[in-house]
This record gives C-alpha cells, structure tokens and sequence, in this order.
C-alpha cells in the first residue's frame, strides 16, 4: 500500500484499502472558515446539539479578515458564538491568518492525520505527510456529527521533479510547468505525490506551494514523504514526533510524470485557466496595474523575503500597486522582525493584514474591469480576483515582485544575484 | 430514476467562481444565493434559467474553490440534473449530498446543442437526445447515491440516524 492508503485504512479501522473502495474514515481535524456559515446550519438541519467531539474542530476566520461588511460580520459572530457554545478549542480569528499557514504553525498537523477543511486548497497538509483534503458545508458539518467521513480511495499519481531549480525560480514555477504540460484536470480525484531531488532540496514553505496546486489539477490530495526537513519544521510544533507510515517498495502507482527542473524559467499562468502557461520570456512587458504577494499559496517568509531582495532601496513603478498580505500573523511577525516589511513599505508596497485577501475578490485589492493583475496566489479564474473583464496572471512571488518594479511583466533573475535567495 | 428538461450547455473547466463568483460569498440564504447562479460563464442564465432545465458541460465542472454555494445555487433555481464529462470531486460531494444528481457522460458534450431536449436516466446512465434523436451511455449512478438523491441529499438522512433532537 502506499503511505496515504496506509492512513486512510488506519482511519477507517480497515487492514488495507483499495482504489475505488468508498470507506467511511475518522477524521482527526475538520476545519471551518468564515465562508461556511452554511456548515452550522447543516449541522442544526441535521438535527445537531452537540458537536461529535470539540477537541478535533477548528474555526478559522480568514477569507473575510477583518470583516468588510455587515453581512460577513455577521456571520462572523454566528461562527464565534458557535465555537464558544461547543466548547471548540481552537478559534482563529481575524488576527491569525490564511487557515492552511495558521494551522501547520500551530502544531495542529501532524504526518498520518486525516484533516478535511472547507477549503480546497486542504492538499496542502500533504507537505506535513498529513491526508487532507477539501469539502464543502454539509460534509464538514456531517464531520461534526459524527466524527467521520466516506472517502473513495483515490489512485495514486507520481511526479517526479528532478534536476534543481535555477536562481530565481521558484517552487512556484516548477508546480505551474507540471500544470501546464498536464493540464488542469489531469488528476481529477487522484491523489498526487510529489518526488524527486528537486523535492527533496525544498523548503516546507516551498513543499506547501506543490502540494497547495495540487488542487488545480483537480487532486483530492497531496503527499510529499516526511523526511528530516518535515521533521525540522513540525517537531518543535508538535512537541513529539509520530510514526509514519512509509509506502512499500512494491506499490504500483496510477501513473508516473518526471519533470526536470534545472532549464527552467519563470512560468506564469496567463488568463484565464491556470493551465495556460507561458514563459517570462514569452510575455514580458506586458503592462500590469496591481501585483498582489501573499495567499496560503504564496505568502510566506520566503515568499516575502524574495519580494524585499528584488525591491530593498527602489520604488514600485508609479502606475502600479503591490499588495502584500502575509499568510499569518507568524509570517507577519517574522517577516517585520527581518526587516522585510520595512523594505517593501518603503518601496510603495500596500500591507494588509494576514488573511485571504483579494485571492477570492472578496476585498483588500479587487480589481476593476480591464485591469491586469500579476499574483503570487493561485487562480486566475475568470473573475477571481474582481471584474470578469481583468486578467490575472498567476506567478511566482519573485516575478510579482519584479513586475510591480517595473509596472509591466518582468523577469525577476536579473535582481537576484547569483548564489541569491536559495541560499 | 428518469428526468427530462431543456440543456443550456457549458465547455471545458467551468470553475466554481464562475457558477458563483467570490463576492457574493457572505450570502447564505438559498433565494439570495440564486439570483447570482452562473453570474460568472453567462450574464443571462439566471434571468433564464426555468426549474426542471439541464445543464450539460465539457469536462472538469466545478473544478477550484470548495464552496458548497455553487450546489446551493444550481439546486435552488432547479436544475433538475448537471452531465458532464467529468466534474471537480468537492463539487460532485456538494451536489450529491444536496441532493441535486450529477451524471458523468464522457461524449455528452458532442450529442446536444443549446435548447435541446434531452432525456437522463441516472439509473442506468444513459442520455437521450429527444430532439435529434440520439443517444449516450455514461456511467450509471450508484445505489447508494441513487438513495441519497431520493432523500433529497444526505440531511434527512443524517437528521434520521444521528438526529439529536
């Protein structure tokens, strides 16, 4: 069996599970954010009083922090008093950041864990060797009826990065180059582990993006194998270290992808499918209004620190915003105490505080018709960000960066020195 | 289980923003929420739309964002079933456990045009064209989901089973 079979069996109580096989599994963390109201009315539909158990649910007020109107306060409010009432212990709330970042800071993913969310972007926990996966209000609060949840075992794909990624190219890129090679719906309902020694040179931050995307090409979920980088980053989170379930040497999987990594140049999603992939080289120049850096896809510490290498000392181009929004309030922190926060203020960068941001269009940097946007985070739907008639470009954080230097598309190599920020 | 309607057809990858764009996310009343059904692929689908009608798409329907509005939204203004040639796999939850039947039909996208009518049988997977006269075979929908869709989706189910009062 593979490892994320091993723990969907462990979960469902089962010696093994096949793909194709629907088993009903504990889940040991199901989370809420601030757009699932909808999930406290289904549970209360249900005929719900008391939640299935307090301890393994968590609130994250993210998507809409702080509140922007009165309806989403509202909901807001029901969501707290809710968490209160049931005794829920973990309530993040508007101060805390994007729940994927906020959640794996806070020691609540481990390797081995079933975590469902109300958030697609849940194939992130891959990177912690965690089962997570997204879902919608009625299942979330089936979750919190019942403390389980029916899976169908997904298959298994393979891909497999080798090579390393040159200066100035990020985790980022590599994800969108798998992307645009198979398409956004090349693992629908598989899951998708990510291999290969470009993989294992990665950062957690960098793991997070790989497995964050997965989603865009329709995965179910994501796996990276634990290995002593996880360890370094979820231990002292944790404060032990669990068991991990290890694939066995004889698993065949689904199917296989290899990608090398080391020719790569920045990649970017050109709108609007995020499979419509173009290189910097093919697109720079083009004019750009807003840049935004930040969303649990690209706005981290690292993704921070690349912006402020590129913009340290210099302005944004005067016809251009940058908006950055920290992926938590962790991030935030860290990020102020190394003096990144500084550097891009005092570039012309806009700072909001930790959370969603316009990666939805909800608020904090919508866009207006015919605008064109560049942006660190990770869909450039049709009307994702704003008005149906901007264009997004998904990118790296670097080439946000570079691109509101300049006011137009622009190749963040040449501000990076060699031996840069990888370093 | 057989339903009959009038297809408004969709392409490829139509994502969950565009069936219901981000900035109506805070709404969560099902009538509010379905004055913005497919605000974001047609700008007069929703003034359209009549409750028995079918929509037919490409492959990857309901690919991206998790929200469970996007179900809410097609099952309010009555949808009666959604075929495509494949779905994003949250979407497929949220409709099944709203009640509202998905069909997965890999050629369905080359048998109907806008306005045609057509017949499902979610039993035994197959769509007929009634008004060119063809017909598809998809993959049947299981028992399981059949009932679920028989409950009208997984609350009453769940309200009978774990109900605690």
């Amino acid at each position: 069996m593979h490892a994320l079979e091993k723990i969907l069996a462990k979960a469902a109580g089962l010696p093994r599970v096949r793909p194709g096989e629907i088993v009903n599994a504990k889940v040991d963390l199901a989370e809420v954010n601030d757009l699932y109201l909808q999930a406290i009315k289904s549970f209360h539909e249900m005929g719900g009083q008391k939640v299935h158990d307090p301890n393994k649910i968590a609130f994250v007020l993210d998507h809409y922090a702080p509140a922007p109107t009165i309806q989403s306060a509202a909901n807001q409010k029901v969501m707290r008093e809710f968490v209160w009432e049931q005794g829920i212990p973990h309530l993040f709330d508007i101060d805390a950041g994007v729940c994927h970042q906020v959640m794996l800071e806070a020691g609540l993913v481990y390797p081995g864990m079933v975590l469902v969310a109300t958030d697609s972007h849940t194939t992130t926990h891959g990177a912690a060797g965690a089962y997570g996966t997204g879902v919608g209000a009625t299942d979330l609060a089936c979750i919190m009826l019942t403390g389980e949840m029916w899976f169908r075992v997904p298959e298994i794909m393979k891909i497999e990065l080798s090579g390393t990624l040159p200066h100035g190219v990020m985790a980022k890129d590599a994800v969108l180059h798998v992307l645009g090679k198979l398409k956004q719906d090349a693992a629908v309902y598989k899951a998708v582990e990510y291999t290969g020694e470009a993989v294992a040179a990665m950062s957690m931050a960098e793991r997070m993006v790989l497995c964050n995307m997965a989603v865009e090409m329709g995965a179910t979920t994501a796996y990276i194998a634990p290995d002593e980088i996880t360890r370094a980053y979820l231990e002292p989170r944790l404060g032990y270290w669990p068991e991990v379930a290890h694939t066995d040497a004889d698993f065949t999987y689904w199917a296989t992808y290899a990608f090398d990594v080391s020719e790569l140049e920045p990649q970017l999603a050109a709108p609007h499918s995020i499979d419509n992939l173009v290189g910097i080289s093919e697109c720079q120049g083009t004019k750009i209004d807003q840049a935004f850096i930040g969303t649990c896809t690209g706005g981290r510490v690292e993704d921070l620190a690349v912006a402020a290498k590129i913009l340290k000392g210099k302005k944004i181009h005067p016809h251009t915003r940058l908006v950055i929004i920290p992926a938590s309030r962790e991030v935030f922190l860290t990020a102020t105490r190394l003096g990144y926060t500084e550097a891009l203020v005092e570039a012309g960068a806009t700072f909001s505080t930790p959370g969603c941001g316009p990666c939805l269009g909800a608020h904090q940097g919508a866009l207006a018709p015919g605008e064109v946007c560049v942006t660190a985070s990770s869909r450039n739907f049709p009307g994702r960000m704003g008005s149906t008639q901007a264009e997004i470009y998904a990118a790296s954080p670097a080439v946000c960066a570079a691109s509101a230097l300049e006011g137009r598309l622009a190749d963040p190599r040449k501000y990076l020195v060699e031996g840069g920020y990888r370093k | 289980m057989k339903i009959r309607g009038k297809v408004y057809r969709f392409g490829r990858n139509i994502d969950t923003d565009q069936i219901y764009p981000g900035r109506y996310l805070e709404l969560h009343e099902p009538q509010e929420i379905a004055k913005h059904v497919m605000e974001g692929a047609s700008a007069s689908f929703a003034a359209e739309v009549r409750p028995g009608d079918i929509i037919v798409a490409s492959t990857n329907f309901g690919c991206g964002s998790s929200r469970e509005h996007a179900a809410i939204a097609l099952k309010k203004v009555g949808i009666s079933v959604v075929i495509a040639e494949s779905f994003a796999c949250i979407f497929y939850r949220n409709c099944i456990n709203l009640g509202l039947p998905l069909l997965v039909c890999p050629k369905v996208s080359e048998l109907v045009t806008q306005g045609d009518y057509i017949e499902a049988d979610l039993a035994a997977g197959t769509v007929k064209n009634i008004t060119q006269n063809t017909e598809v075979q998809g993959e049947a929908l299981s028992e399981h989901i059949i009932n679920i869709i028989r409950a009208g989706g997984v609350k009453p189910l769940f309200k009978a089973k774990f109900g605690q009062g």
